[in-house]
C-alpha cells in the first residue's frame, strides 16, 4: 500500500514552477511567495487549481493544474454503446448541455452516415440555440460576480430559468436534457413549445438592454478589466485557443461559418470579432453573440419545416416507444440495437461544432462492433485554459481572478 | 479533392518512404507517418507556404492492444488559409511508447501531450513540461490502456480515514 | 411590585435553552458551497430569484470553511478531490452538517469509472442524500428544510465537550 502523500504530491509541480531560466540568483526578490488558489474557490468556476509564484503582488509565474474532476469519460466511453453515452454528454459542459449532446450525435451520425431529417436538424438547430444562450448567461454572470458586480448574476439566472423552463416541456428535464437520438431527436417540438421560444425572445431584449445598461456604462467595471490579460492573433492560433476566446483577439473562425453542419449555411448572422484580445473584449464578445443567437433563433422560428423527426434507419435508430410495443419489426430492431449497438463501419471520424466555449470536437474509432473502440473528447475549455500560465504572467494577483473568468472555462468538460 | 492530392503529393515527394499510408474516410484525409519523422513532417506542413497547418487541435493515442505496433499517434492539425482538416497517425511498438514531441512546432500540443502521456504512458522526447495531466502524481497506471480495469486497481488511490 | 406582576407587565415567553439554541441555528443555517460539477450549477439556481434558498435562511453561501455549519457537496467527487473535500470538511467548527447533492455524491451515481468515489460517506458523515442527477432546486430546498427538522432535534450538549475547531488536519 503506497503512502497517501506520496500518491497526492505536490513535488514535481513546485519543482516546475520555482524552475524558471529568465530568472537568475542575482535578482533579488524581496517578497518572493509561492500561494495555491484552490481547488475550492469562488472565481474558479469549479475545481481548478493554480499555484502562483508572486513577488509581492505581482504574478511571476503560474501553473494550473487539473484533473480534480476527473471522471474517466473516456475510459468509460469504451465500455459502452453508442446510445448509452449520450446522457453522458451533457455533463461534459453543464452550463450548455443540449449543444453537447448535438455535437455527439452528428459525430455519430458521420460515422455511421446517415443523415437526420430537416424538421430533426432544425430542432436541433433550435435547441444549440437556446443552450448557447444558458451558457453565455451563465458566463456573462459569474464573470460579473467575481470582478465584484453581484447583481449581474441574478439577473442572467432570472432568463436563464425561463430557457430552462422550455427544455423542461421540450425533454423532460430542465438541466440535464439527453434530448437528442442518433438520427433525430426524442420528441418534437409542438405549438406551444414553439409559443414559448417565440414569448421569450420578445421579452429577451429588453432584459439585454438592461443588462448592457448595468454594466457597460459602469466605469469601474471597465477600467478594472482594459487592457488585462492580452492575447495577440498569433498566440491565440499557437495555443490552439477557439470558440469566443480567438474571435475576441481577431480571428473570425466559427465553425458554424467555416465548416457548416445542420443549416447553419441557410442562415444570416454575423461572427463578430474585436482586435483587443482583452478581458474587456471577451466579455463584449459574448454579449456580442447572444444577439447573434437571438437573430438565428427567429430565423429557425420562421423557416422550421414540418416532417418527421426521426430517420428511416431501423438498424440505426431507435423507433418511437408506442411503435416498439405494437409492430414487430420495430421490436426487434429494438432489441438488437439495445444489446448489439449500432455497428458502424471500420473507421475513425472527428466532427467538431461551435459551442459556446469553442470548438468541442470528438474523435471516434470504430472497430465495427457496437462500443467505440476509442472515443476521444476534444474538450475546448482544456485548450483554452492552457493560456492561463501565459496570460497571468505579469499581472497583479487581482486580475488572476478577472482572467480566468474572461477565458470561461466549465472543468467538467475539461477534465472530462 | 484538390488540396487532398496536394498535400499527398508534397509530402511523398518530400520525404518518400516516410509517408506509409493514405486512407480517406467519410472525406477526412489521415496520413500515416514514421514516427522518427513526425517532428520534421510537421514542421513542413506548418511552414510550406501553400499549406500553413498553422493550429495542432488534438493529440491523442489509439491503444490497439493485440497488435504488433500496439499504439499509434494521432494528431489533428488545422489550416486557416485553405479551411482544411488533417489527420497524422504514427504508430509505436509496445515495448519501447516514446515519440518525438511536436510541442517545438505546435505549441498548443504541450497539453495534449501531456494527457497522451497520462493516460498511455507515450513518452514524448524533448517535451518541456512531461507531468501527469489528470491523474495524481504518484500514480502507477495508464488509465486509457486496454489492460486497465474500468473500476480501477483496489488501492491505488487511496481515500481519507472515515471518520 | 412583585415578579409576577412585572412580568405580566412586559410579557414573556418560557422555553428551554436547548430548544431556543435550536431553534436559533437551525433558522440561519450557513451553508458552504462545495460546487464541483453540474450540481454547483443547481446549487446556483436554488439561490437565483425564482427559488430563493433565503426564505429558509441559508442564502448565506460562504465560501471560507470557517464560516459555514452545512456543507452542501454538490458534483462528483474524485478521489484526488476527495482529499481536498476532506480537508475543508475538517476545518469547519462544529457544529457542521453534509448534505450530498445528487447521485454521484450520494452513490457514485453514472459515474462507474477508477477516479470517481463511489459515494462520499466513504470519508465523510453524511447527514441527507438528495436524489436526482441533478437535483431540481426544489429538491436541495427540501433537502436544507430536511436538515433544519435534524438540528431542531439536537440538544445544546450534544455538541458540547467538542473541540469548535478539528485541530488535527490528516494528511497521510
Amino acid at each position: 500500500m503506497v503512502q497517501r502523500s506520496t500518491i497526492y504530491s505536490d513535488e514535481k509541480l513546485i519543482k516546475k514552477l520555482l524552475e524558471d531560466k529568465d530568472l537568475t540568483i542575482e535578482d533579488a526578490l524581496d517578497n518572493e511567495m509561492v500561494i495555491n488558489m484552490g481547488p475550492q474557490h469562488p472565481a474558479t468556476h469549479g475545481v481548478l487549481r493554480l499555484v502562483l509564484r508572486l513577488d509581492g503582488e505581482t504574478v511571476l509565474s503560474a501553473l494550473p493544474e487539473l484533473g480534480y474532476l476527473h471522471r474517466g469519460y473516456e475510459k468509460m466511453a469504451e465500455d459502452m454503446s453508442y446510445i448509452e453515452f449520450i446522457p453522458h454528454t451533457d455533463r461534459l459542459d453543464y452550463t450548455g448541455t443540449m449543444c453537447n449532446n448535438v455535437a455527439y450525435v452528428l459525430a455519430v451520425e458521420k460515422l455511421l452516415g446517415i443523415e437526420a431529417p430537416k424538421r430533426a436538424q432544425y430542432i436541433r438547430m433550435m435547441i444549440a440555440e437556446l443552450s448557447r444562450l444558458t451558457a453565455h448567461m451563465v458566463a456573462i454572470g459569474t464573470y460579473a460576480m467575481d470582478v465584484g458586480a453581484v447583481t449581474m448574476v441574478m439577473w442572467t439566472f432570472r432568463e436563464r430559468e425561463k430557457i430552462q423552463e422550455i427544455f423542461d416541456r421540450l425533454a423532460g428535464a430542465r438541466f440535464t436534457t439527453s434530448y437528442t437520438r442518433i438520427g433525430g431527436v426524442a420528441s418534437d417540438a409542438d405549438s406551444v413549445t414553439i409559443k414559448m421560444v417565440r414569448d421569450f425572445l420578445d421579452q429577451f431584449h429588453s432584459a439585454l438592454d438592461e443588462m448592457d445598461k448595468l454594466l457597460l456604462g459602469n466605469k469601474i467595471f471597465i477600467d478594472r478589466l482594459e487592457g488585462i490579460g492580452v492575447l495577440s492573433k498569433e498566440d491565440a492560433i499557437a495555443l490552439g485557443i477557439t470558440g469566443p476566446n480567438l474571435r475576441a483577439s481577431g480571428v473570425a473562425y466559427d465553425i458554424r461559418r467555416a465548416k457548416p453542419y445542420l443549416f447553419y449555411n441557410e442562415m444570416d448572422f454575423n461572427i463578430p470579432t474585436y482586435t483587443d484580445g482583452d478581458c474587456l473584449a471577451r466579455y463584449w464578445l459574448r454579449g456580442d453573440e447572444v444577439r447573434e443567437s437571438v437573430k438565428i433563433l427567429y430565423q429557425i422560428l420562421d423557416k422550421l419545416p414540418q416532417g418527421e423527426i426521426l430517420a428511416n434507419e431501423p438498424k440505426h435508430t431507435l423507433a418511437h416507444k408506442a411503435e416498439i410495443y405494437t409492430k414487430m419489426e420495430e421490436l426487434i430492431h429494438d432489441f438488437m440495437i439495445i444489446n448489439y449497438g449500432i455497428n458502424p463501419p471500420v473507421g475513425d471520424v472527428f466532427f467538431s461544432a461551435e459551442n459556446p466555449k469553442g470548438e468541442l470536437g470528438f474523435y471516434i474509432v470504430s472497430n465495427g462492433s457496437g462500443h467505440p473502440w476509442k472515443m476521444k473528447i476534444r474538450s475546448p475549455s482544456f485548450c483554452n485554459l492552457q493560456s492561463i500560465a501565459q496570460l497571468c504572467k505579469g499581472a497583479m494577483i487581482s486580475d488572476v481572478i478577472a482572467i480566468i473568468g474572461s477565458l470561461d472555462p466549465v472543468m467538467g468538460e475539461a477534465d472530462k | 479533392m484538390e488540396m487532398k492530392e496536394t498535400i499527398v503529393e508534397k509530402l511523398k515527394k518530400n520525404f518518400g518512404d516516410t509517408v506509409q499510408d493514405v486512407t480517406d474516410f467519410r472525406n477526412e484525409l489521415s496520413i500515416t507517418i514514421a514516427s522518427n519523422k513526425i517532428v520534421d513532417v510537421a514542421k513542413f506542413l506548418k511552414e510550406d507556404p501553400e499549406l500553413e497547418f498553422v493550429m495542432c487541435k488534438d493529440v491523442t493515442a489509439i491503444d490497439w492492444a493485440t497488435r504488433k505496433n500496439r499504439f499509434t499517434v494521432v494528431y489533428h492539425v488545422y489550416s486557416f488559409k485553405n479551411n482544411y482538416f488533417l489527420r497524422l497517425k504514427s504508430n509505436i511498438v509496445e515495448e519501447t511508447p516514446v515519440i518525438d514531441s511536436v510541442t517545438s512546432i505546435w505549441p498548443s500540443a504541450n497539453w495534449y501531450e501531456r494527457e497522451t502521456f497520462d493516460m498511455y504512458g507515450i513518452v514524448f522526447n524533448n517535451h518541456p513540461d512531461l507531468r501527469r495531466m489528470y491523474m495524481p502524481e504518484g500514480f502507477q497506471y495508464h488509465p486509457l490502456r486496454k489492460d486497465f480495469p474500468v473500476l480501477g486497481i483496489p488501492g491505488s488511490l487511496p481515500l481519507p480515514e472515515k471518520i | 411590585m412583585g415578579l409576577e406582576a412585572k412580568l405580566q407587565q412586559d410579557g414573556f415567553v418560557t422555553t428551554t435553552i436547548d430548544a431556543i439554541i435550536a431553534w436559533a441555528r437551525k433558522s440561519s443555517v450557513w451553508p458552504m458551497p462545495m460546487g464541483i460539477s453540474c450540481c454547483a450549477i443547481e446549487m446556483i439556481a436554488a439561490a437565483d430569484p425564482k427559488y430563493d434558498l433565503a426564505r429558509f435562511g441559508s442564502e448565506v453561501m460562504r465560501f471560507t470553511p470557517r464560516q459555514c455549519d452545512l456543507m452542501i457537496v454538490a458534483g462528483t467527487v474524485t478521489y484526488k478531490m476527495a482529499q481536498v473535500v476532506r480537508r475543508i470538511y475538517d476545518q469547519m467548527p462544529e457544529p457542521k452538517w453534509v448534505i450530498a447533492m445528487g447521485a454521484c455524491t450520494s452513490s457514485g451515481g453514472m459515474y462507474r469509472s477508477y477516479s470517481v468515489v463511489q459515494g462520499i460517506d466513504q470519508f465523510l458523515p453524511v447527514d441527507v442524500y438528495t436524489a436526482g442527477c441533478p437535483p431540481r432546486p426544489e429538491n436541495l430546498i427540501n433537502a436544507v428544510m430536511t436538515i433544519q427538522k435534524k438540528i431542531s432535534k439536537t440538544r445544546a450538549r450534544d455538541f458540547q465537550d467538542q473541540p469548535m475547531i478539528n485541530p488535527v488536519i490528516s494528511n497521510n
